[in-house]
C-alpha cells in the first residue's frame, strides 16, 4: 500500500478525496472559463470582414461609440470629482448612520436598471417641477448627452466609490498623524499624503466606473434613447434589422471592454511601494 | 516645556485617569508600562492626535490642548516609522519644514547636515522601501528634528528593532538629544531604553499614573508593587502591620524602614543563594529549596521556595561552579536587609 493510498478517517482512502477535489477545481475552472469565452468568441468571430469594415466607417456607429465612450469618460471623470470626498470620509470617519450610507452607495448596483430609468424620467422629466426647474436653467435631461451622462454617472459612482474607499482604507493612518504633527493642515495632508499614496485606487476606480458606464442600457434607453450610444445602436439593429447588423456592434463593444479591462490589470498591478 | 494636568479621556471599556505631569526644557522623559497601559494616547493627547480628551495640556508654556496637532509644535516619531512611502529620504526629512517658516534651501541645508550627522548621506535620494530598519528610523528622527520643534514625542521608537541596530540607535539618540538640546518624551515598555536614555521617568498603569520621578528613583525605590514588578524586581512580598514579612511555615524576616502594612521588593541581583553548607555571608538567611534554575541570555537564574513564598535569584558563577544542581535540593537564601524596599499600602 503506497501512503497515498492509506486508509484515512473511516477507512476512506486518504488518496481519493484529493483528486476528487483537485478534478471538481480542474472542471470548474474550465467551465466557467468556456461560458465566459464561447458565446463572446462566437459574436467577435460571427460578422463577415466586409460587414464588419462596413460597420466601422459608419458614422452613425463611430458617433455611438464616441457618445458612449465621451459620456463614460465624463461619468468617470464627475465620480473622481465628487465621490472622492464621500469615498474619502467614509474611509476615515466613524458616525451614525454610516452602514446606511454604505447600502446607498450600493443601491445602484442592486436595483433593476430601468427602474434607474424610470426614476430620473420620474424626477427630471418635463412634468415634474424639478425637472421644469433645470429646464427654466437650459439644463435639459431626457434625451440629452447630459442625461446620459447623469445616468452612467448614477450606475458607475459605486464602483469608483468603493475602489477609492478601499484605497484610503490602504493608506495607514500613521502617516496622516505624522503629517499633522508635522505642521500639515488636513488639507494638505490630504492633498501631499493620502491623494499621491490612493492615486492607483483612484485610477482603478475611474476605469471600473468608466467599464460600467460604457456596458450601461437598460437605464440610458429610458431616459435618453436619442442621442443613441454605442448599446442603444446595437439594440436598435438588432430590432429593426436582426442579428447580423448588431453583431458588428457588439464586436466594437466587445472590443473596447476588452481593453478597458487590459487597462485595468496594468493599472492594479501591485507597486512596491510600502511604508 | 511640557505640563500635563489632569488629562482624562475615556473610550469604550479603557480610558486616561486624571494623568498629571510636567517634563523639563531640554529634558528627557520617558513614560513606561505594560502594553495596552494608555502610554501611546497620552503621546497622542499631547501631540493634539486624540479626540474628546480633557484636562490642560501645555507645551513651551502655552496652553495647546484646544490646538490642532498643526499648530502644536510637537513631532512625532511611530515605532513603525511612518515614513512616507511616496517620498525619498530627503523630501520626507524636508517635509514639515514648509509649515514652520524655515525656507526651502535653508531647510534642504538643515536636512542634509541632519542626515550626515545620522550617517544617511548616502541614502538621501532612496525611497524608504529601500532602506534598513534602522536607517528608516533615523530618518524618521531626522523629519522630526527637521522643523526644529519645541518637543519631540518618541512612541517605542526601538521596539520594532533588532538588537544591534537598536543598540546603536539608542546612542544616536542619545546623541541626538544632547546636541540638539530639544524635549524629548519617549514612551516605551522596554525599562533598559528608559535607564539608558532618560533622566526622568513616569510609570502608567491601566490608564493612571503610579509613580513620576527620576528614573534613578523609578528604579530603585519604586513606588507601588506594580512598579516594583514593571522594573525587573520580581521578588514582591506582602507586609502585615508588624513590619514583617511573614512567608508562611515560620519562614519570616524583618522589613527595616516599615510603616505599617505594605510591600516589600527586592531585585534577584541582591538575592544569593548558596548550599545549606556554606556559610552565609549576609544578615538574612532563609532555608529553601530549590526549584528550578534557567538561563536568559548570559545570566542564570533560580527560583527557590521558601515558606509558603518563591523568589527569584540571579545566580553568580561561583555557585554554578559548585557542581550539580538539582530540583528539591536544600539551599540557603540570603540578602542584605538594606537591599530591602519597603512601599506603604496605597
Amino acid at each position: 500500500m503506497t501512503r497515498g493510498d492509506r486508509p484515512g478517517r473511516g477507512g476512506f482512502p486518504q488518496g481519493l478525496p484529493g483528486r476528487i477535489f483537485q478534478t471538481w477545481l480542474a472542471l470548474s475552472c474550465l467551465l466557467v472559463l468556456l461560458f465566459i469565452v464561447v458565446p463572446l468568441a462566437r459574436t467577435v468571430l460571427s460578422p463577415d470582414s466586409e460587414r464588419m469594415w462596413e460597420t466601422l466607417r459608419d458614422a452613425d456607429v463611430l458617433r455611438s461609440v464616441g457618445l458612449s465612450m465621451g459620456a463614460s469618460a465624463m461619468a468617470a471623470v464627475l465620480a473622481l470629482i465628487f465621490g472622492t470626498p464621500l469615498a474619502y470620509v467614509l474611509a476615515r470617519r466613524e458616525f451614525p448612520g454610516k452602514k446606511i450610507v454604505e447600502s446607498l452607495i450600493d443601491l445602484p448596483i442592486m436595483i433593476p436598471h430601468p427602474v434607474i430609468g424610470i426614476a430620473f424620467l420620474t424626477l427630471a422629466g418635463r412634468n415634474n417641477w424639478f425637472g421644469q426647474m433645470l429646464g427654466s436653467m437650459g439644463i435639459e435631461i431626457m434625451g440629452t448627452v447630459t442625461g446620459i451622462t447623469v445616468v452612467l454617472l448614477f450606475v458607475g459612482l459605486p464602483f469608483y466609490i468603493n475602489t477609492a474607499k478601499a484605497g484610503f482604507e490602504s493608506v495607514p493612518l500613521r502617516l496622516e498623524k505624522v503629517s499633522r504633527s508635522l505642521g500639515a493642515s488636513p488639507g494638505a495632508t490630504f492633498f501631499r499624503v493620502t491623494l499621491p499614496l490612493c492615486r492607483r485606487a483612484m485610477l482603478v476606480g475611474m476605469i471600473m466606473c468608466m467599464a460600467r458606464a460604457l456596458s450601461e442600457f437598460g437605464a440610458v434607453v429610458i431616459v435618453a434613447y436619442h442621442p443613441m450610444i454605442a448599446p442603444v445602436l446595437m439594440f436598435e439593429r438588432f430590432t429593426a434589422y436582426g442579428l447580423k447588423y448588431s453583431q458588428p456592434v457588439a464586436v466594437i463593444l466587445i472590443v473596447l471592454s476588452l481593453l478597458f479591462f487590459f487597462a485595468l490589470r496594468v493599472v492594479s498591478r501591485p507597486k512596491r511601494i510600502q511604508s | 516645556m511640557i505640563r500635563v494636568d489632569s488629562l482624562s479621556l475615556c473610550f469604550a471599556g479603557f480610558g486616561l485617569r486624571d494623568v498629571s505631569f510636567h517634563v523639563a526644557p531640554g529634558e528627557f522623559f520617558a513614560l513606561m508600562g505594560p502594553t495596552g497601559s494608555g502610554k501611546t494616547l497620552i503621546l497622542e493627547s499631547i501631540a493634539g492626535l486624540v479626540d474628546r480628551a480633557r484636562g490642560a495640556i501645555r507645551v513651551a508654556g502655552q496652553r495647546v490642548d484646544h490646538l490642532p496637532p498643526e499648530r502644536r509644535n510637537v513631532s512625532l516619531v511611530y515605532q513603525d516609522n511612518a515614513l512616507f512611502p511616496h517620498l525619498n529620504v530627503l523630501d520626507n526629512v524636508t517635509y514639515g519644514q514648509r509649515y514652520h517658516g524655515i525656507k526651502e534651501d535653508q531647510g534642504r541645508r538643515m536636512a542634509l547636515d541632519l542626515l550626515e550627522r545620522l550617517a544617511l548621506s548616502h541614502v538621501a535620494g532612496r525611497l524608504p522601501l529601500n532602506l534598513s530598519g534602522g536607517e528608516k528610523q533615523r530618518v524618521s528622527l531626522a523629519r522630526a528634528l527637521a522643523c526644529k520643534p519645541d518637543v519631540v514625542l518618541l512612541d517605542e521608537p526601538l521596539s520594532s528593532l533588532d538588537p544591534q541596530f537598536r543598540g546603536d540607535l539608542r546612542v544616536t539618540l542619545k546623541d541626538l538629544h544632547r546636541h540638539s538640546g530639544l524635549t524629548f518624551l519617549m514612551v516605551t515598555h522596554d525599562f533598559v531604553d528608559a535607564l539608558t536614555l532618560a533622566e526622568r521617568a513616569a510609570v502608567i498603569r491601566g490608564g493612571g499614573l503610579e509613580q513620576v520621578g527620576a528614573v534613578n528613583d523609578v528604579f530603585r525605590k519604586p513606588a507601588t508593587a506594580f512598579v516594583a514588578g514593571f522594573v525587573g524586581m520580581k521578588n514582591i512580598f506582602p507586609v502585615k502591620g508588624d513590619k514583617e514579612c511573614d512567608l508562611g511555615k515560620e519562614a519570616r524576616f524583618a522589613v527595616p524602614g516599615a510603616t505599617g502594612p505594605g510591600h516589600v521588593a527586592l531585585r534577584p541581583e541582591d538575592v544569593f543563594v548558596s548550599l545549606r553548607a556554606a556559610a552565609a555571608t549576609h544578615k538574612v538567611g532563609l532555608p529553601g529549596t530549590l526549584l528550578a534554575v534557567w538561563r536568559e541570555g548570559f545570566s542564570w537564574f533560580a527560583e527557590v521556595a521558601c515558606g509558603d513564598s518563591r523568589f527569584t535569584a540571579a545566580l553568580d558563577r561561583q555557585f554554578l561552579d559548585q557542581g550539580k544542581l538539582d530540583p528539591g535540593q536544600s539551599v540557603q537564601l540570603s540578602f542584605a536587609p538594606e537591599s530591602l524596599h519597603f512601599m506603604p499600602e496605597v
